[in-house]
């Protein structure tokens, strides 16, 4: 109780110290007359009187500061005090401090900065209430060889998984596409997302207008319906609340807007339009594979019963469903269909956490070496101010005020620093966020929450204590006499006052080696992924647009092909354009990717088992000219072979040789998709390898079918079209506003209902497909500049430093006839020994530490000799030139003016 | 044995009685009567008084009041505060209890536990 009502009178007393203060010197004050008055009156002489009453008063500052400790709140005013010094001296020294806050804040916003995005892809949970429980649902293929390991869920299965699971609270099934919006402006097709009833359900996202999709919106026959998400609906309606109830035409047929997604809604690719995805139950059959399956599990739940779940269901679901047209139940079951249930994060963030944490690992490093640079100048500092400290501890301050003084100082500037840190890391976000590659999966969820502000105050309060520690440590320590002894004129340094710096140093080699070794080898990979030859040439001339015919439009596919031949020969017609080609997708269109199984008449395969997955593309002639992809045997397509509907193929070159040994030997074979149901074709053509899937994963094998086709095992009656394709231009206008003005015109000229979309150039896949590589290649090579610009002004000031507190040695040295040469050595060779060292423990790091980064490196390996010798040399190079520069300055001094210094 | 060092709960209770003995007394005052009445045996750095002082005014034993001095100067009065009273009450009853306690110690020799 006393305690409590002390604490509020200190409390009091803080607030109105300046007074107190006061009173407090006043009644002293009264005291010390007092008592001289009565010494007076004993008889002392005046002057004697008062100073018996001063010693018998004793130490008046002791005193007055014992009772300010009881009277107030000693800790946070002294806090408040010594912060108040601090700032000020910092302040006297501007260049120290602007150093320091420059490179604390470099060093700092860069791990804010790479904080916030892991926290917000991989920390974070997804924006959907009780995230932990959705999960991907996925099936693995043992009994598959080739592609891709595992596969979706077939129609089929969304009515099993649906109806016959115990844990799930619900399943759904999800598509992505685009969907045609015609009626409105310019015909269009914004990116589409096909789901299930239940897939908003299981999100758990309210829509911000209207109603969700029910069971109704799913079921064939009833009017058909749409949803918008919040930016589509603003972008092309203005945010119109009465746009529920309207009808848009979209692909070709009137649908219902029942509803607006709110702005929050975050799903993968950013889909604009949201569509039930209906299946015609009576049809289906066990395949074809290919929605992605959500579910939210029942509460309590694990992945571990979910999946034995799914495992169970897929047994009942092999026998409840028939086969497809012309194919028996064996390969279905040869397949070993398994659960691969993985949290939904997973699914969206992918395998962008390697790259991530790399970064922030590099970063952090140069956060270290960027305090080991701040707590070198402290140190310098620290020396400086040694004879002030010394006296200071002689009349009394006590080690632990000394050391806390110096402590709050680097505290300052730690904070000061993370403040500006924080500034500029926020300044980095709204960028990243603003021209971020699609590729990041979460991109617009990246900002600064509390999480990364108390990490961010953490890495700024931790850096301070980190480069303060040491010269605490160094000069707050008892050793009043030394200082004071070394007041005066000094001739040389003794070799232990360098060790701290020296260690620094070594330390700041070590760390910025390391990081150039990751930044070397992180270049060498970009070097071996542009030297892979991707099957395609100069991407940069290659202009690609996606356009679609509506089936109102025409269903029939010779019309269609004669369409897109119209199509193409007035895209060739355009100036500057040398070549024009059309497909299903252009190389490096992955997303579009779907693989089957594709026979050869000559090859046999276990019966009951399905052949490998093969890439299929269908083309038309001239995609390979204008793509630059070489053929390597036999023929490309001709327009005759497209009309007259011959039954041809080309393959890729790896395809020939997995099955008949080389490019000429393939000629004349014959293969065919998926089963009976698909005609024989010959073989014309073999084309070179593409990497279709980015230049470091191995080329898929290839099978390219015509794009018109009498008979294929997705057309109908009448044989198959490419409706929906890739426009290719090979033109020196590629990428300019004017050749795509006129592309569109060209298009639409034929047909004013036709949405053109997908737009982009092959340079910009084939750089997206080096996305992460890039990514990763300049922010370490930005962490090894920064590494490097500090390491090496590290030794520049160590050799500076020493050269200045022995510039009378250098004098006496001189007058007494020491070659420059000579000298020159003897400092070049200081810092050349701090540099050895210093690399050779980074060397020895940099082994142990690159093997972190494998997963990023591509031809190279993790312990690549040329690397690790380019960047030892490097370093060393730049040491040498560190050293050199300040001794040269140094020795260049006149002897006589060295020995009147200081 | 010439005991310098005083801790500070003695010298409260001191300046507790000496306020409870001659009314309300300035700093300076407080020290002379301390000083007057140990003799020579308790020789104490006046200045310490004062932290004491502010931490009995801080616990709500004892108020202080400016009024001018014997030499018509200004000076800080301490005066005994009602709950003061009652503390040194309790002390002093403490303090006569473990005074007694170990006054009986010393009073015994060894063949009285025989």
């Amino acid at each position: 109780m006393k305690a409590v009502r002390r604490f509020f009178q200190r409390l009091i007393s803080w607030a109105t110290s300046a007074r107190d203060e006061e009173f407090l010197r006043a009644e002293i004050e009264q005291h010390i007359a007092m008592q001289t008055a009565e010494n007076l009156r004993a008889g002392l002489p005046p002057i004697e009187a008062r100073r018996q009453a001063l010693l018998k008063f004793g130490n008046v500052e002791a005193i007055k500061e014992t009772y300010r400790d009881q009277r107030g709140l000693p800790f946070t005013e002294t806090l408040v005090r010594d912060t108040r010094h601090a700032i000020r001296r910092l302040r006297k020294t501007p260049a120290f401090t602007a150093a320091a806050l420059v490179t604390l804040a470099l060093g700092i916003s860069g791990n804010t900065a790479i904080f916030a995005v892991i926290d917000s892809i991989l920390i974070r949970p997804l924006p959907y209430p009780h995230a932990d429980d959705l999960l991907s649902v996925w099936h693995t293929t043992s009994g598959l060889p080739g592609l891709p390991g595992t596969i979706e869920c077939s129609p089929s299965m969304y009515f099993t998984y649906r109806e016959e699971n115990r844990v799930f609270q619900q399943f759904g099934v999800w598509d992505l596409g685009g969907a045609s919006v015609t009626g409105i402006d310019e015909p269009e097709l914004p990116r589409a997302l096909f789901v299930t009833y239940g897939v908003l359900d299981i999100l758990g996202v309210k829509p911000l207008l209207g109603r969700w999709f029910s069971q109704a919106d799913d079921t064939p026959g009833t009017p058909e319906t749409v949803m918008l998400t919040y930016g589509y609906w603003q972008r092309r309606f203005g945010g119109d609340t009465a746009i529920v109830g309207r009808t848009l035409t979209i692909d070709s047929r009137p649908r219902t807007v029942i509803g607006v997604m709110p702005e929050e809604f975050r799903f993968q690719r950013d889909p604009e339009l949201i569509l039930p995805q209906r299946f015609e139950r009576d049809t289906l059959s066990l395949g074809p594979f290919g929605y992605r399956g959500i579910v939210r599990l029942k509460p309590g739940v694990t992945i571990e019963q979910a999946s034995a779940d799914v495992t169970r269901m897929v047994g009942i679901w092999l026998n409840a469903w028939p086969t497809p047209p012309g194919m028996d139940r064996t390969p279905f079951q040869n397949v070993r269909l398994g659960p691969r249930l993985q949290p939904l994060k997973q699914d969206i963030v992918g395998d962008i956490g390697a790259a991530l944490w790399v970064v922030m690992g590099t970063l952090g490093l140069v956060l270290v070496i960027a305090c080991a640079n701040v707590a070198n100048l402290m140190l310098v500092r620290a020396e400086a101010r040694q004879p002030e400290l010394a006296i200071r501890a002689a009349l009394g301050a006590g080690w632990g005020r000394i050391a806390r003084e110096m402590l709050v100082e680097s505290m300052t500037l730690g904070v000061l620093g993370g403040a500006l840190g924080l500034g500029v890391a926020y300044a980095a976000l709204r960028m990243l966020v603003a021209i971020g590659p699609d590729t990041v999966p979460r991109l617009r969820e990246i900002g600064i929450d509390s999480f990364v502000l108390a990490f961010a105050v953490g890495v700024s309060l931790l850096s301070g204590a980190l480069f303060g520690v040491l010269p605490v440590l160094k000069y707050a320590g008892p050793r009043v006499a030394a200082a004071l002894q070394g007041v005066g004129r000094r001739f040389s340094e003794g070799r232990e006052r360098h060790r701290a710096r020296n260690t620094l140093v070594v330390a700041q080699v070590a760390l910025a080696l390391v990081l150039l070794v990751g930044a070397g080898l992180m270049i060498r990979t970009f070097q071996q992924l542009r030297s892979v030859k991707p099957g395609f040439s100069h991407p940069e001339e290659i202009q690609i647009l996606h356009s679609m015919i509506p089936e109102a439009v025409s269903k029939d596919p010779d019309r269609v092909m004669r369409m897109q031949h119209e199509i193409l020969d007035r895209l060739a017609a355009l100036p500057g354009v040398t070549s024009v080609g059309f497909g299903t997708a252009a190389p490096l269109e992955s997303f579009f990717a779907g693989g089957n199984p594709v026979y050869a008449e000559d090859q046999t395969f276990a019966e009951g088992k399905f052949p490998p997955l093969r890439q299929i593309r269908k083309i038309a002639p001239g995609f390979f000219k204008t793509m630059g992809t070489r053929v390597m045997a036999g023929r490309d397509f001709t327009w005759t072979d497209m009309y007259e509907k011959r039954r041809v193929a080309i393959v890729s070159e790896n395809l020939a040789r997995e099955w008949w040994g080389g490019p000429r030997a393939a000629l004349g074979k014959r293969i065919r998709e998926a089963g009976p149901a698909d005609p024989w074709r010959e073989i014309v053509g073999v084309v070179e390898d593409v990497y279709d899937n980015g230049v470091q994963v191995k080329p898929p094998a290839f099978a390219y079918w015509p794009a018109l086709m009498d008979r294929y095992i997705w057309g109908d009656e009448n044989g198959f079209a490419v409706s929906t394709g890739m426009f290719a231009i090979r033109s020196n206008r590629t990428g300019t506003e004017s050749l795509l003005t006129e592309a569109r015109q060209a298009i639409w000229s034929m047909n004013g209902r036709q949405p053109v979309f997908l737009v982009t150039t092959l340079q910009t896949l084939y750089d997206q497909s080096m996305a992460r590589t890039s990514f990763t290649l300049v922010m370490l090579a930005l962490a090894g500049g920064m590494a490097l610009v500090l390491g090496i002004v590290g030794i520049y000031g160590v050799i500076a430093y020493v050269l200045s507190q022995r510039t009378r040695e250098i004098g006496i040295r001189t007058a007494l006839g020491a070659q420059p040469a000579e000298l020159l050595r003897t400092f070049v060779r200081h810092g050349l020994v701090l540099t050895g060292i210093g690399a050779a423990l980074g060397l020895v790091a940099a082994a142990g530490l690159t093997r972190l980064m494998s997963s990023l490196l591509f031809g190279v390996t993790a312990l690549d000799p040329v690397t690790y010798a380019a960047v030892t040399a490097l370093l060393v190079a730049a040491a040498a030139l560190a050293s050199y520069l300040p001794t040269r300055w140094a020795i260049a001094i006149d002897p006589v003016q060295a020995l009147r210094a200081e | 044995m010439k005991d310098t060092d005083v801790r500070q709960g003695t010298l409260a209770l001191m300046v507790l009685k000496t306020l409870d003995v001659l009314g309300p007394l300035h700093g300076y005052g407080i020290a002379r009567r301390i000083e007057q009445i140990s003799g020579d045996l308790l020789t104490v750095n006046q200045g310490t008084l004062y932290p004491v002082l502010l931490k009995l005014v801080q616990e709500g034993s004892i108020a202080s009041e400016w009024g001018a001095s014997e030499n018509n100067r200004k000076a800080r009065f301490y005066r005994l505060t009602r709950q003061g009273r009652k503390q040194l009450q309790a002390e002093a009853r403490s303090w006569e209890q473990t005074a007694t306690i170990i006054e009986r110690f010393f009073a015994v020799k060894s063949q009285d536990l025989e």
